[in-house]
């Protein structure tokens, strides 16, 4: 469990410095991301180390958005009087992404042939 | 009473008060979402969010306050992002198998989620910033906020945004994809993912473990592709 959090930091960290030395536009643990993902391709080994770790953080990712989502609600005022309509933005949005997302894997999966009988 | 007083002015400023009061606000959420048979509607996170804020105003606590204890919690989200790395390695030969309808479902859900939110807020009578800082809503929050900065928005009206897409997308995705009885796990996550970034992979961890991993692709691919999308839409506006 240390072990793990201990390369899941380092790996953030690396990312950190690598996105701000670079002066890239993505955040530093979207590229520690990569980074881990990259190193795990040359250590499978390391998959070992990190997934208990790893499991743990992501079958509790929700908890993990608590803070923000409470930093969201003194600050529901300021949509104003353009409320209403954002909030109809934003669910139909969210609605159609998710249609047009999963219509088209699923298309293209058709034209490719890439069936996957472990989740059918 | 002063002990109350002085006991309460040391609760207050210390971070183990709301430290201890967010993972308990999360687990009555989970404990809710349970009791509710599952039912979307009782988010986990909604429900904590709710309990919270009731609390902090009930109290008068100020949200940096609050956050000196929660952001312990927040911390978390980091090495979370890159724990995402593990499902990603471990279903590796499935993602390549299916690189075509990722990309095309990529590039398919990003331009919807930007330009139907645009299209109905600007149709509805929202102009300037707030319409500008609604445009980057499906991107993961740091990536968003940068966006929005960027293109004149409000990096802070975003942020509500960004969360409110969260949500939204985390209670409808079950539901809709039910009814439309798509039971392929790869597309249902990876709709999640560019539709409602970490809110909605962090749903799509505690349905299934493939959905999580292809949703974890799902948000990371669609950062990338907001920060290219956004700028050169917004010039347009």
């Amino acid at each position: 469990m240390v072990a793990g959090l201990a390369i899941l930091l380092s790996f953030q960290l690396a990312g950190e410095i690598a996105s701000r030395a670079l002066g890239l536009p993505v955040p530093g643990p979207v590229l520690g991301l990569g980074l881990l993902l990259a190193a795990l391709a040359l250590l499978p080994d390391l998959a070992e180390r990190v997934a208990p770790t790893a499991r743990v953080l992501l079958a509790n990712l929700s908890l993990l958005f608590v803070p923000a989502g409470v930093g969201v609600v003194g600050h529901l005022d300021r949509l104003g009087e353009d409320g209403v309509a954002i909030f109809a933005a934003i669910l139909v949005s969210t609605v159609l992404a998710l249609l047009v997302a999963v219509g088209t894997f699923l298309a293209v999966r058709r034209l490719v042939g890439a069936e996957d009988g472990e989740s059918q | 009473m002063n002990d109350i007083t002085g006991l309460w002015s040391y609760l207050s400023q210390e971070p183990l008060l709301w430290l201890t009061a967010t993972i308990l606000a999360y687990l009555a959420g989970d404990a809710a979402f349970r009791a509710a048979g599952r039912r979307p509607l009782v988010n986990p996170v909604l429900v904590a969010v709710v309990i919270l804020a009731l609390l902090l105003w009930i109290s008068r606590t100020p949200y940096q306050t609050y956050f000196k204890g929660a952001q312990f919690v927040h911390f978390m989200l980091g090495p979370a992002t890159v724990a995402l790395a593990v499902p990603l390695w471990t279903n590796a030969a499935r993602v390549r198998r299916t690189l075509l309808p990722i990309a095309a479902a990529l590039v398919a859900g990003s331009l919807t989620a930007i330009l139907s939110a645009l299209g109905v807020a600007a149709a509805l009578g929202v102009r300037g910033e707030a319409l500008l800082s609604l445009a980057p809503k499906s991107a993961t929050a740091p990536v968003a906020l940068g966006i929005s900065e960027q293109i004149g928005g409000s990096p802070t009206l975003t942020a509500v945004l960004v969360i409110l897409t969260g949500i939204t997308g985390a209670i409808v995705v079950t539901p809709l994809m039910d009814a439309l009885r798509v039971r392929d796990w790869r597309a249902r996550g990876f709709a999640v993912g560019v539709a409602s970034h970490g809110i909605g992979t962090a749903r799509a961890f505690q349905v299934n473990e493939t959905a999580g991993a292809f949703a974890g692709i799902g948000m990371g691919l669609n950062a990338l592709l907001t920060a290219i999308l956004v700028p050169l839409i917004a010039g347009w506006l």
